[in-house]
Formats: structure tokens, C-alpha cells, sequence
């Protein structure tokens, strides 16, 4: 594939190492010259100079042939408005920004991005996994759906303890897929019976998160 | 009328005070608590310290019930975000955007934002200027008209 890389710092830098790395032809746009010359000492001339939201600096780098446009510099205007440019007048199939300010990811894919990564979002949850005996637990977001994969610590004093699965109304557009039980792994069925200290591994709707959490923890 | 201003340099600070002496309900959004001095001292809307592409910062200057927005910092990219979440998320009916580069103008015009370039007005108000001096002399400097 022909991936067009726009942002010079490390994020872009990593990006584009193991794109080359994985045989991809790859194309790394910066705004600093200085910064291109001393990753192209490093990675081979696969970087150039020049800002990325101007058009010219596309045709440059040929993008109306490039496959993936990924947008990874600092600024999450910056990042919006390439991935926007390489859509609208180049029409590349697949575009990914990275989204500094959390805030931004909906508004991002809302305006035509089609992935977006939130390095906040990312570090926040892999902290929340680490911090021991936290009882409700995002694990993932799916794409597209608005999906969420999520683990749910059942307590002495929730409503479902004790209780078989059939007899407990979940939220809407929430699944329990599997049980953790110590070692083993129990996939339900609607006589399994939820026990203080299960691991509920649930698939939800993002707005029924915090729904979910109410009725388990 | 209400209207939300990004940008308080020297175009965004005459919008306002137009506007405000006219009656209007303005507020002024810039990331730098000194660009608020070109407004004039009898300026009599809001100021608000930060940046436009931030939701909150918008609901701060009252974007939920404006009549219009403004984009005008001197950032093509961050009018272009502003003036799209002003129309996309918070329905503002009117939203103008100041884009510098003429063929991201063009893109966004074509996308259905009501976008001003500088750059193309300018050149042509100049350039119609030159030739409308070139045209009164006849043929020009040495020429024989």
C-alpha cells in the first residue's frame, strides 16, 4: 500500500519505521526541514518538507495514488483539515488523524475522518486496566457502532448477585459474551448463575455504559 | 442579533466593534488576553479567553444561541475546524470563515462553507486598480496614446 504519513515527531517518525518495516511504501510529510533531514538520515529519503494541508504539497507527494492518508501532527486542526483536503480533492479511500484533545474524536469521524486515535483516551484506559480492583473497566471501542468492550466486577452487595442470567433485565444494546471465574472462563447460558467476583466481559452501546455499570457493580 | 467572533486581530476587533455600535449582541473568542485591547474601550459585549475549536469554549461565548459566527484567527486550519463545528454541531444559522489559501477557499466552498479569501479579493481589487491606471494613460508609461 502507498500510506502518506503528515507529522514529523515521534508518533509519525514510529509510524512510518514500521509501515517501511511491514514493505508498505511510505511518504512522510514535515513542516521542519531540519526535522526531515534528520529522518531521512535515519529512515532513507522518505520524508519531505512542506505543509501538508496545502494542496500543492499533495500533488507532491502523489497523493491522488496514495491508499491510506494519516494525519499525526500536534494539532488537531491541522490533522482535521488534511485528512479533509486528501478526501475531498483527492479522494483517498481511507484516512486516519490522530486526535490530541479527546474531545474532538466524534466531531473528527462526524466530519468525515474515518478513523481517529486519541492518544489520551488510549493512555487513560490502559492506566485504568493497571489500577487493581477497579470494578468496571472500558476495555475497547469498536469502530463504526459506537461499541464498547468493557469488564464489570460483580460485588457482594450488586443486584445481580446470586442471580441466573435469564432472570436479569439488561440494558438495551448490551451483551454479556463471556464470565471470568478465577481460572476458568464460563460462556453463559441463561441458567448461568452471576457470582460476587465475576468478571462480566460485556459488549455495550456506549450510551449504555454507564447503565450497565449501575446494574452489575 | 448575536454573534460569536474567533479572533481578535485587527479584522476580527472591527467586526465586533461594528456589530456592538449597531446593536448587536457580540462576544469575542481569542487565545491571547492582549488582542482584547484593539477592541475600542466603549466595546460593550464579552470577551472570552481560548480557543474556538473547543466546544466548551464556544458554549462559553454563548455559540448555542447564535445567529451567526465568525471565524477570523490568522489560522486557515483552525477557522476551517471552528466554523465547522459551529455549523455541525451547534446549528449556527450563518457561519463565515476566513481561509488565507485560495485552493483550500476553494475545497471548502465546494463543501458548503461560506468561506472569504484574502488572498484572491485582494489580488483582484489590486490588480483592477493597476489596470484601470494602465487604461487612463492610454497605452501606459512610453506608450504614444
Amino acid at each position: 500500500m502507498y500510506i502518506i504519513v503528515a507529522g514529523g515527531g515521534k508518533v509519525g517518525f514510529y509510524l512510518a519505521q514500521n509501515l517501511l518495516a511491514e514493505e508498505h511504501e511510505v511518504l512522510l510529510i514535515e513542516r521542519n526541514p531540519q526535522r526531515v533531514t534528520e529522518i531521512n538520515d535515519v529512515l532513507g529519503m522518505v520524508a519531505i518538507a512542506g505543509d501538508a494541508a496545502e494542496t500543492a504539497t499533495l500533488v507532491a507527494a502523489g497523493a491522488p495514488r496514495a491508499d491510506v492518508v494519516v494525519a499525526v501532527t500536534g494539532e488537531d486542526e491541522d490533522n482535521l483539515v488534511i485528512c479533509q483536503v486528501a478526501r475531498a480533492k483527492f479522494h483517498v479511500a481511507r484516512t486516519i488523524a490522530r486526535v490530541n484533545n479527546p474531545k474532538n474524536e466524534n466531531l473528527f469521524r462526524m466530519l468525515g475522518v474515518d478513523v481517529t486515535v486519541s492518544q489520551t483516551n488510549y493512555i487513560l484506559n490502559l492506566i485504568e486496566q493497571a489500577i487493581p480492583q477497579r470494578s468496571f473497566v472500558h476495555l475497547l471501542n469498536l469502530w463504526h457502532e459506537d461499541l464498547a468492550i468493557v469488564d464489570a466486577k460483580v460485588s457482594e452487595s450488586s443486584a445481580v448477585a446470586h442471580r441466573a442470567l435469564a432472570e436479569i433485565e439488561l440494558p438495551e444494546n448490551t451483551a454479556i459474551t463471556a464470565i471470568a471465574r478465577g481460572p476458568s472462563l464460563i460462556v453463559p447460558t441463561p441458567a448461568t448463575e452471576l457470582l460476587p467476583g465475576d468478571d462480566i466481559i460485556a459488549i455495550a452501546h456506549q450510551e449504555q455504559e454507564d447503565e450497565l455499570r449501575r446494574l452489575l457493580v | 442579533m448575536k454573534v460569536v467572533i474567533m479572533g481578535c486581530g485587527r479584522v476580527g476587533a472591527r467586526i465586533a466593534a461594528l456589530l456592538d455600535n449597531t446593536g448587536n449582541q457580540v462576544s469575542v473568542i481569542d487565545i491571547d488576553s492582549q488582542a482584547f485591547r484593539r477592541l475600542p474601550v466603549a466595546f460593550g459585549g464579552e470577551t472570552v479567553i481560548g480557543t474556538g475549536i473547543d466546544e466548551d469554549i464556544l458554549r462559553r461565548a454563548g455559540i448555542e444561541d447564535a445567529d451567526a459566527f465568525v471565524a477570523v484567527t490568522n489560522g486557515d486550519n483552525r477557522n476551517i475546524m471552528a466554523a465547522q463545528v459551529a455549523r455541525m454541531v451547534f446549528d449556527v444559522p450563518e457561519v463565515v470563515c476566513r481561509i488565507y489559501d485560495p485552493v483550500r477557499e476553494d475545497t471548502y466552498r465546494r463543501l458548503g462553507l461560506t468561506t472569504v479569501c484574502p488572498t484572491t479579493t485582494m489580488s483582484a481589487i489590486i490588480l483592477d486598480l493597476v489596470m484601470r491606471g494602465n487604461e487612463d494613460e492610454g497605452h501606459g508609461r512610453g506608450g504614444d496614446g
